[in-house]
């Protein structure tokens, strides 16, 4: 990675760090504050991004709905990477039959495309922020475990491994030491990029209404409501979706930055 | 390894798959806290009286053994029997029939539009300079990680409320399928222009290309002749996950757009908590994707005979 490139990311970062620990810092008003006067206010020098519906503050709101949209992106890679790496590891390390079992448990979770899945688990879980986390992170989670499958077993065949195994290191030390961690490098950028892609997800599901219940300040379900007054109020779907573009697009120059640091080192 | 013996590894894969699916999904029915029988009738706030209780168990055979639950559900699935929908009271198979053709449509329209687009987005980055490159990444980029309801949302409001060129509801016609095509080819065009533009300029800065060039072939026609064959097959490769990716996507295309289809169905199944109706969709999809892997895998095969041995 350039320094440049390193700079930047490390600002993006930070930016989104602080916005959604301290919201407060970068805007002081209360989210949820009504004031039907100021209804569909345009976007001015009081109202940076205008007001909603309910004379709500956009900007406000656009801020402070960082914390959850980001919280459940990155909840849900967790989940989904924590899961790929137990069953990528356990394929890669398995006799044939288990492999090829679990190989083929991994393709039928792929089989089903990921929003559709999301939505068969919200079928019997009901709609809700966690149904939102677990449903994410379900259906990335066999695409992650493919790639740890496939790292794992060039892996397991390196010289590095060879030369734990002489020294007589046990199968739990070698696989904990030199496997899990040297196949994940790669992983990085992937994850990254897949923090990108959860967050457009998981506002996917609360804009159909299924994730963060209204009047709560996520993207998802801000754009939801911005819907309805598209013709009236363009402000109210414009910022809250750049604010997801903005953090995808991060996401994926930030993957795209260190993947190419994996390719030359 | 013969055709035939390819294409008979393809289809008992295909059935295993299938299977673990719909096992997967019996297994999540079972796993609903609480009584299946309620959870089939719309969860415990659905009130469902005991006698609307005992017939759904009798027709789910609830009441018998578990195995026999299971073995009786498979054999249903097997003749195409999805059940009947909690919340329509019709056959599951025959409202996925109604809409199907609608999203089908959508989704072949949009592979078709983000190959075209991406090829095209592929082709300019060859020419262009430093400037026009990192311009061209940006693009893709953006492109890549717009949201599709929101996207849908911003083409509606240039589009349809400002210039009023384009309907925002989709009405039937051809017109009402522009800005939905569109809405779903976007994100996957940059995505796919990600991919091609790395193998396009590897191939194009390869030994054939070189040979072709000192043969006097234009660079152009280098271009069409070997470039784009090279940078459409990994691209090709990834049509069943681009399909895949396109059916997720038109479940919110289907309702920003207020577009009758499959997604729309299962959104509206999903929050009426209709079961069989879910996982009829599911299932459908699984299928979509396999058939779609086996012809481009298919495709590739017939493209490029070395992959014919492995």
């Amino acid at each position: 990675m350039s320094r440049t490139a390193k700079i930047l990311s490390i600002a993006f970062i930070a930016l989104w760090a602080l916005i959604a620990l301290a919201p407060s810092v970068l805007a002081p008003g209360d989210p949820l504050a009504v004031n039907p006067a100021e209804a569909f206010q345009a976007p001015g020098t009081t109202h940076f991004f205008g007001t909603d519906e309910s004379g709500r503050d956009i900007y406000t709101r656009v801020i402070h709905g960082a914390r959850d949209s980001l919280a459940i992106g990155l909840a849900a890679t967790a989940l989904g990477m924590g899961l790929a790496i137990v069953l990528g590891t356990v394929a890669a390390l398995s006799p044939r039959w288990l492999d090829e079992i679990i190989l083929r448990v991994l393709e039928a979770l792929y089989a089903i495309p990921s929003l559709l899945m999301a939505l068969l688990i919200i079928a019997f879980t009901g709609p809700g922020v966690g149904p939102a986390i677990v449903a994410v992170g379900l259906s990335t989670a066999p695409g992650y475990a493919r790639l740890v499958r496939s790292q794992i077993r060039t892996l397991k065949s390196s010289e590095m491994l060879e030369a734990a195994t002489v020294l007589g290191r046990g199968t739990w030390l070698r696989v904990r030491n030199h496997l899990v961690p040297n196949a994940l490098k790669p992983l990085l950028a992937l994850v990254t990029l897949g923090i990108g892609q959860a967050v457009i997800w998981a506002a996917a599901l609360s804009f159909l209404g299924l994730g963060t219940p209204p009047p709560a300040p996520e993207w998802g379900a801000m754009l939801s409501a911005g819907r309805t007054y598209l013709h009236l109020a363009w402000w109210m779907s414009l910022f809250p979706g750049l604010a997801i573009v903005f953090v995808a697009a991060g996401a994926t120059l930030i993957g795209r930055a260190l993947g190419g640091k994996a390719r030359t080192t | 390894m013969g055709t035939i013996a390819w294409a008979g590894r393809k289809i008992g894969g295909a059935l295993v798959v299938l299977w673990l699916v719909a096992t997967a999904i019996f297994i999540a029915i079972r796993l609903i806290p609480g009584d299946p029988a309620e959870a089939i009738m719309g969860g415990p706030g659905s009130q469902a009286s005991a006698e609307a209780l005992a017939a759904a168990r009798a027709e789910y055979g609830l009441d018998r053994p578990l195995i026999a639950q299971y073995l009786m559900y498979l054999g249903k699935l097997a003749t195409c029997d999805f059940g009947t929908s909690y919340s329509l009271k019709q056959p599951v198979i025959g409202i996925m029939g109604e809409v199907l053709p609608n999203t089908l449509w959508l989704a072949l329209l949009a592979l078709a539009a983000a190959w075209v687009l991406s090829l095209c987005f592929a082709a300019q980055a060859m020419r262009a300079n430093r400037v026009g490159a990192w311009v061209g990444n940006i693009v893709e980029i953006i492109a890549a990680a717009v949201p599709h309801f929101w996207l849908g949302a911003v083409l509606i409001m240039f589009f349809s409320s400002m210039l009023g060129w384009l309907p925002a509801v989709d009405n039937g016609t051809t017109q009402g399928l522009v800005l939905p095509v569109l809405t779903l080819a976007l994100p996957l065009a940059g995505f796919l222009t990600q991919l091609m533009r790395d193998s396009l300029s590897y191939a194009m800065s390869s030994q054939f290309a070189l040979a072709a060039r000192a043969r006097g072939e234009s660079r152009l026609a280098v271009f069409w002749r070997h470039g784009l064959r090279h940078a459409a097959l990994p691209a090709l490769g990834l049509t069943g996950w681009a399909f895949s990716s396109l059916l997720s996507g038109a479940v919110v295309v289907e309702a920003v757009f207020a577009r009758p289809g499959l997604g729309r169905s299962l959104l509206s199944a999903v929050l009426a908590r209709d079961i069989p109706m879910v996982t009829g969709i599911a299932l459908f999809s699984a299928l979509v994707y396999i058939v779609v892997m086996a012809i481009t895998e298919g495709l590739e095969r017939a493209i490029d005979p070395a992959g014919a041995s492995s």
